[in-house]
């Protein structure tokens, strides 16, 4: 057969296709209700307890807390809770895959900086009704809220807390001569330890490091400075950026200074892809670093130096840290949702957080619990639960196209503050503005 | 389908035609059924819903909303990131396909050739060729591994680079050890192609030409490489093809990086669809470029080598 024809008959029965999927789609349409999400208005107070099997999704990072709280819930409760553990790169095809098929489980829960477009996109029921009758919700820390609501409408709640905090390696400060009760309290001090550790010449430790090619992160990592400074990288509603103020400018050049320091930034940070970014810290090579609080807990019994652990500052002082980690809501296609809220208004209550994330050393979402419900446990940890009251969420629908995929604008922005030509990061700002008012 | 049908009623005699062509015609129909179903369901259908998604604004989340004919394809013109990964998938095809096609056709000649080591060379070269594109992309991913791999000491000895560099960091490292993996993976499997068109060509072409007297350079040149252009046409298209495609080993190693100095066009429509517009309009509006791009190149191809037209004889 010539090519000729063969195309020929590839067109034809194209179209013919075409026409059979155009058919097909439309008469499916209406069934979809595209950022709407349906009302659960049935749903209130506790909610229902009645031995239904209720499915939920989470994502691998933050199992360990997920599976703490299933696992109290389900020995607690009629109903029961089948969690599910998706891989994070997994997670937006699996739920957009479930969103067009309507088979999105019954309790979802995501990445924060997700949520505000997932709300967007009608994942979630509205859930203002019941969240406004929450006895507790006043305790409640209010970015993983904030992110899940539209135009007043709430639809989510805070599942795990994962907060950013300054942490030092206090025998390299021993050894730099710094004091090491005294963490950073400014960018300039920051800058002034890491570069103590970094003169010490020892070889493979650094002052500090940086995860340059993960954008989420660098925002995890850089915006509490920004924060705490007194500037708003985002707008409120989330559609501008403002990545290149004067303290923004400030932090990036506190680190260029590092990177352009011998041993002032650990090797590889530049292509550091968030993969292994915490790693050379708790190898006790590193000497100060913003750090996630969820994966130094761990290290304190573990690590063979000693680790201090305070807020991060801005460029003046202040302090700040984002608070990270996923919110939960009902999903817009589920059937239980009475009994759905019911593990919603359940996990707010003081004696679960208390249980599930207090007693394993997690940050609690409840502000009371953070207060009081750490008797006990390491100072350092009243420390980092302290710092939630000044934390921040950035909430903006196009989030994770301008910050946290692989490639964005901000990640090639810090790229260039840090290691290239600093004079294009306004450009990369206003990169990052035009996905953002999309 | 219709070409089937005007061979058999030839073969027919005259007077019986009408009655026999059309039980014919309909058993052949019921031949091809199963056969014609599967390619409609399976690639057809497809095709064409991939058409129809490319003029729609068709979210990951929010499905089908509205026909927007062209905005899906004037979105992707106007997106930087659509004529850099264009500029790299091409390079990395031309870098792949030069590299690829003469080593398979030097070690097919050496595996032709060569009479103690044979069996043991066919199986050593062919070897990687059993594994997935994926596992071995995972493989490469460890021993690149500034962390568990061996290859950054080994390096690092050698004077090439810092131990606590990492080989996939910079642009040229990470598309260099991605054109090694791929080179590695598909060498063996092109080698066999090539060694079954070498083996097809007739012995006593090569003993005329030793009884003329022509060297080896000229029996290569004026015997093997003419009669092998049908293989090296396949081969070629084989090649481009799957380096125009390529996924796999850019999405385990590379993830485009680092800053999408290897983003590749089919990584794009992932991104597209999955990463940062979670648009699926616009990831089959690209798709549909893809797939344009790939029937011209391959007419091209078809036509510079020259095999379209002595096929048609």
């Amino acid at each position: 057969m010539t090519t000729s024809r063969r195309l020929r008959m590839g067109t034809a029965a194209l179209a013919a296709a075409g026409v059979l999927a155009f058919t097909a789609c439309s008469g499916g349409e209406s069934e979809t209700d595209p950022g709407g999400g349906t009302d659960a208005g049935e749903v209130s107070g506790e909610g229902i307890d009645d031995g239904t099997t209720l499915t939920m999704w989470t994502r691998a990072p933050l199992e360990r807390q997920a599976v703490n709280a299933v696992e109290a819930y389900n020995s607690s409760h009629e109903n029961q809770v089948e969690l599910e553990i998706l891989p994070n790169d997994d997670v937006e095809g699996r739920v957009g895959a479930a969103a067009q098929t309507d088979a999105l489980p019954d309790l979802l829960a995501g990445d924060v900086v997700r949520i505000p477009y997932w709300t967007s996109q009608g994942i979630f029921q509205d859930l203002s009704e019941q969240i406004q009758g929450l006895d507790t919700l006043d305790d409640l820390q209010v970015g993983h809220i904030d992110a899940g609501t539209i135009d007043g409408a709430q639809h989510t709640l805070p599942f795990v807390t994962d907060i950013s905090v300054m942490v030092w390696n206090k025998d390299l400060y021993e050894q730099a001569g710094l004091d090491p009760e005294a963490g950073p309290t400014t960018i300039a001090e920051f800058t002034e330890h890491a570069e103590a550790v970094a003169g010490l010449g020892t070889d493979g430790v650094a002052g500090s490091y940086l995860s340059g090619q993960s954008g989420g992160a660098l925002v995890f990592t850089l915006l509490p400075s920004i924060w705490a400074s007194g500037d708003e990288p985002l707008s409120e509603d989330g559609t501008s950026a403002n990545l290149d103020s004067g303290s923004a400018l400030e932090v990036y050049e506190a680190y260029r200074g590092l990177a352009e320091t011998e041993n002032g930034l650990g090797a590889g940070s530049q292509q550091e892809t968030g993969a292994t970014w915490t790693a050379p810290f708790q190898e006790g090579n590193v000497g100060v670093m913003p750090y996630p609080y969820t994966a130094v807990t761990g290290l304190f019994e573990t690590a063979d130096f000693e680790i201090g652990v305070g807020p991060i500052p801005g460029v003046d002082g202040g302090e700040s840290t984002f608070l990270g980690g996923d919110a939960i809501g009902i999903s817009s296609d589920s059937e239980n949702a009475p009994q759905a809220w019911n593990f919603m208004q359940w996990l707010m209550s003081e004696d679960a957080q208390q249980e599930v994330f207090a007693d394993n050393n997690d940050t609690a979402a409840n502000l009371a619990v953070l207060e009081s419900g750490y008797e006990g446990a390491d100072p350092r940890t009243a420390i980092a639960n302290a710092t939630v009251e000044h934390g921040r969420t950035p909430v903006a629908v196009h989030f994770n196209e301008a910050f946290n995929a692989a490639g964005s604008p901000w990640q090639l922005l810090i790229q260039d503050a840090v290691w290239g030509d600093a004079s294009t990061i306004s450009s990369h700002n206003e990169a990052i503005n035009t996905i953002l008012a999309q | 389908m219709a070409v089937m049908a005007d061979t058999d009623e030839r073969q027919v005699v005259p007077h019986r035609r009408s009655r026999w062509s059309r039980t014919d015609t309909l058993r052949g129909w019921a031949f091809l059924a199963p056969a014609l179903a599967l390619v409609v369901f399976f690639f057809i259908v497809p095709v064409g819903l991939v058409v129809y998604m490319s003029a729609t604004d068709w979210t990951l989340f929010g499905g089908f909303t509205a026909m927007n004919f062209p905005q899906n394809f004037v979105d992707i013109a106007s997106d930087p990131m659509f004529a850099k990964s264009l500029e790299f998938t091409l390079k990395y095809t031309v870098l792949t396909t030069v590299i690829l096609m003469p080593l398979a056709f030097f070690l097919a000649l050496l595996v032709q050739e060569a009479r103690q080591w044979n069996k043991f060379l066919r199986t050593a070269i062919l070897l990687p060729s059993a594994l997935g594109i994926a596992s071995s992309s995972l493989l490469f991913y460890a021993l690149y591994s500034p962390q568990v791999g061996p290859l950054n000491p080994i390096l690092d000895s050698l004077g090439l680079m810092d131990a606590q560099q990492t080989i996939l960091g910079t642009a040229d490292g990470a598309l260099w050890a991605t054109v090694v993996l791929v080179v590695w993976r598909f060498t063996g499997y092109f080698m066999l192609l090539t060694l079954i068109g070498v083996q097809a060509i007739p012995g006593d072409i090569y003993e005329a030409a030793n009884l003329d007297g022509a060297g080896r350079l000229r029996k290569l040149r004026s015997i093997t490489l003419p009669m092998l252009k049908p293989t090296i046409a396949m081969t070629m298209i084989l090649s481009v093809t799957g380096s125009l495609l390529a996924f796999d080993q850019f999405f385990i190693l590379t993830k485009g990086g680092p800053n999408n100095e290897t983003l590749t066009t089919v990584l794009l429509i992932y991104k597209y669809a999955f990463e940062t517009k979670k648009d699926l309009g616009m990831a089959a509006a690209l798709s549909v470029v893809v797939l344009l791009a790939l029937v011209i190149i391959n007419v091209l191809q078809l036509r510079a080598l020259g095999v379209g037209r002595s096929e048609e004889k």
